[in-house]
């Protein structure tokens, strides 16, 4: 199942509800989109808790929304970039979807 | 005839529809407390809606969204509709599946005692599989 996370983890608890529930579950992905993509971000405050599920669920960010705020060279190692074409293929491969609202 | 009729119904075929008698997994997924925001209401409504179409419908109740569920809820004086009391009314349509993740309830203080319909409490992880399990997740 892919898991997508669009809001900022400094504003908003939904990144650390995805985590909770997604973050050891069997065949998830979590997709962090739009300002969710701080959290990709190294030395952020949020850093462990995705290092920490990493082992276990593939975790991926969008990468134009990566390059628009500036976190291009500063990503996690290990989060995978997936352009537009390459969320429809995310979405496409999952069963299933739950967006994190 | 088919070409006649798809294109009166948007390219929807119907007849087709229905002779295979299709039948998905929904789950609704609930984050959102009542009243602050739509959210609880706009879904309530799909959730009936959905009634109407005979399929497998569950409800899930995950962080705030607990709070939809709450006993005891009087909102008479900020001058909305309580529609708490139509959570009740789903068993009536057949809408049976409310999952309630126990993490949730725990983080707020709450039990399953404080809830004003029957639920099935499940740990985060079971919250995991039995969303996996859907056709479609519907994300409120």
């Amino acid at each position: 199942m892919l898991h997508i996370v669009n809001k900022s983890p400094f504003e908003n608890q939904t990144l650390d509800s995805c985590l909770r529930v997604a973050g050891n579950a069997e065949g998830a992905a979590i997709l962090l989109t739009e300002d969710a993509v701080f959290a990709a971000s190294k030395g952020n405050s949020n850093e462990s808790k995705i290092k920490a599920v990493m082992g276990k669920v593939k975790v991926y960010a969008l990468w134009p929304d990566v390059e628009a705020r500036g976190m291009q060279d500063r990503v996690i190692e290990g989060i995978k970039m997936v352009d537009y074409g390459g969320f429809v293929d995310l979405v496409a491969e999952h069963s299933n979807c739950q967006s994190w609202l | 005839m088919g070409a006649e009729m798809t294109e009166a119904t948007g390219g929807i075929d119907f007849e087709d529809e229905e002779a295979s008698g299709v039948v998905k997994k929904f789950m609704f997924v609930n984050r959102k407390a009542p009243y602050g925001t739509i959210y609880a209401l706009e879904a309530l409504e799909v959730v009936l809606i959905s009634a109407a179409f005979d399929q497998d419908v569950s409800l899930a109740f995950l962080d705030d969204g607990v709070y939809q569920i709450i006993k005891g809820q009087h909102t008479k004086a900020i001058d909305v509709k309580n529609f708490s009391p139509t959570y009740r009314a789903l068993e009536g349509y057949d809408i049976e599946k409310l999952y309630v993740e126990k993490e949730s309830l725990d983080q707020r203080g709450l039990t399953e005692d404080d809830l004003l319909v029957d639920v099935q409490v499940m740990s985060s992880a079971e919250m995991a599989k039995m969303m996996s399990e859907q056709d479609i997740v519907i994300s409120f």
